[in-house]
């Protein structure tokens, strides 16, 4: 056999490297085998978890696309719910409670619940998606965030809102497209009565067009800031834009 | 050129020596950009599957909440530890939504290559393999004694590469269903709803890894040369004629 024929160029050392490339690339994913990221790793996936944030927030994301509504009558016969604290978090004295509305706005807020519910009204049935991958439906009724930022007139730089709970400190930061999205609302009731206290009463943050985890429950306040609040489930890896 | 450690060295001087059987002829077979993209899709597959399998053990069945299952073997099944990719269910999105941009870049890339190249022309599957195919299949179930006549890919080999392509396209799809099914709830509603598309999209993983068994074995079975052109471009075995 003939090997310097005007062919392929000299074979083996190019061959070599390959096959070693390929090699190098198997053993090194037989290496990530059960692996969790490293620490070299997640700071680079979490700065394309911000990248995706951009997209889903900038690109794939518009106000005026509403959620599928449904048929109460397709309603879920359960939806699971979450805290964080070891117990289910209860109010001490629930006509004590007031929705703190702070932060860069020109008229701070301090709501009771009747305050909320003589505002606009919004009720919908629309498909609860949870990051682990279920999803149920349910009806949700409250007041669209939107009438709030109304009334409190936020400065022109307020960008985020952070949302507080009483669920030992768990909050999360929202930009301020998703928080005015029509279907974005205060709710104080789901299926046609007061909200349970397994899913956040007296008020939660509810919106069809995020996962579950971004929609605060056990609410105590929102407040207007520049700067991007981050939050209990974000701070940990998760998406922060959380939008579906 | 330097002369490799298995060929006869010009200076030395030479033993008598049998003549050789006639060597297969070399043909360039595979351009970079599809050994690349091979490559690539193959190591950003299996990372896209691992990170899946830990997403997929967070609520591991399919179905609304309250309301009837699909048809699923694999239902509250944790995957076994080797198998899974991000440690946790955050770690594994992470990695899920990052890798998804290479994963997409590279099959754009092939497909943009198979068109600008004309090679679509040898590859993809066309009614008109239809007739090819069935004598293929007679002369593999021994109804037909000689090979019939083929370009670069068999028809049969057309319809398995076909289908591959299409079901990347499906994972790509079915994956933006339930990525931002609000967004694209038209895409979504495609696929019959949240919890269906996730359904398709897992089950697109036992395809892919059915594929790829019988697309390893059959390499090694029926022409091991084929794997060293997919690395190198140069094809060096029993069926150089194909090209």
């Amino acid at each position: 056999m003939i090997d310097d024929h005007d062919g392929p160029p000299a074979g083996v050392d190019r061959r070599g490297f390959l096959q070693l490339g390929v090699a190098g690339g198997l053993a090194s994913l037989v290496a990530a085998c059960g692996w969790d990221g490293g620490n070299a790793v997640r700071p680079l996936l979490l700065d394309a978890s911000r990248v995706n944030d951009w997209v889903g927030e900038k690109i794939l994301f518009s106000r005026h696309r509403l959620a599928r509504q449904y048929d109460i009558r397709e309603r879920s016969t359960m939806l699971p719910s979450y805290f964080i604290s070891r117990e289910m978090p209860l109010l001490q004295d629930p006509a004590t409670w007031r929705l703190v509305v702070a932060g860069l706005v020109r008229n701070p807020l301090s709501l009771t619940l009747e305050d909320l519910r003589a505002m606009p009204r919004a009720t919908y049935t629309v498909k609860h998606h949870c990051v682990e991958g279920w999803s149920a439906i349910a009806t949700w009724h409250g007041v669209p965030v939107s009438a709030v930022v109304e009334r409190c007139q936020p400065l022109p730089a307020a960008r985020y809102i952070r949302f507080d709970s009483f669920d030992s400190g768990y909050a999360n930061g929202w930009d301020m497209a998703s928080a005015m999205h029509p279907q974005t609302i205060l709710a104080y009731a789901m299926n046609d009565n007061p909200l349970p206290a397994a899913h956040g009463a007296p008020l939660r943050l509810y919106s069809p067009t995020k996962l579950g985890y971004k929609m605060t429950k056990y609410l105590v306040s929102m407040t207007f800031t520049t700067e991007r609040p981050l939050g209990y489930w974000e701070e940990q890896g998760y998406p922060w834009f959380g939008g579906v | 050129m330097t002369v490799p450690s298995n060929g006869p060295a010009k200076s030395a001087p030479r033993p008598p020596v049998p003549p050789a059987p006639a060597a297969p002829p070399v043909v360039k077979r595979h351009h970079w950009v599809v050994r690349l993209t091979h490559w690539a899709t193959f190591l950003l597959l299996l990372g896209m599957i691992a990170s899946g399998l830990q997403i997929y053990g967070a609520y591991a069945r399919f179905g609304d909440r309250g309301g009837p299952s699909y048809l699923n073997p694999f239902d509250d099944l944790a995957f076994p530890k080797w198998s899974r990719l991000g440690g946790w269910l955050a770690g594994a999105l992470n990695w899920h939504f990052t890798l998804m941009w290479p994963f997409m870049a590279t099959g754009a890339l092939y497909l943009c290559y198979l068109v600008a190249s004309g090679e679509w022309r040898s590859l993809l599957f066309r009614p008109r393999d239809i007739r090819g195919a069935i004598e293929m299949q007679k002369y593999y179930l021994r109804l037909r004694k000689d090979h019939p006549p083929q370009g670069k890919h068999n028809p049969l080999q057309k319809l398995a590469y076909t289908f591959i392509l299409l079901l990347g396209m499906l994972s790509v799809l079915t994956g933006f269903a339930i990525y931002k099914p609000t967004q694209f709830s038209w895409l979504t509603t495609l696929f019959g709803g949240f919890q269906a598309a996730r359904y398709w999209h897992f089950w697109a993983v036992w395809i892919f890894v059915g594929f790829l068994i019988v697309h390893v074995m059959l390499v090694f079975v029926v022409d091991p040369a084929s794997l060293r052109a997919m690395l190198s471009g140069w094809y060096r075995g029993r069926f150089p004629s194909h090209d």
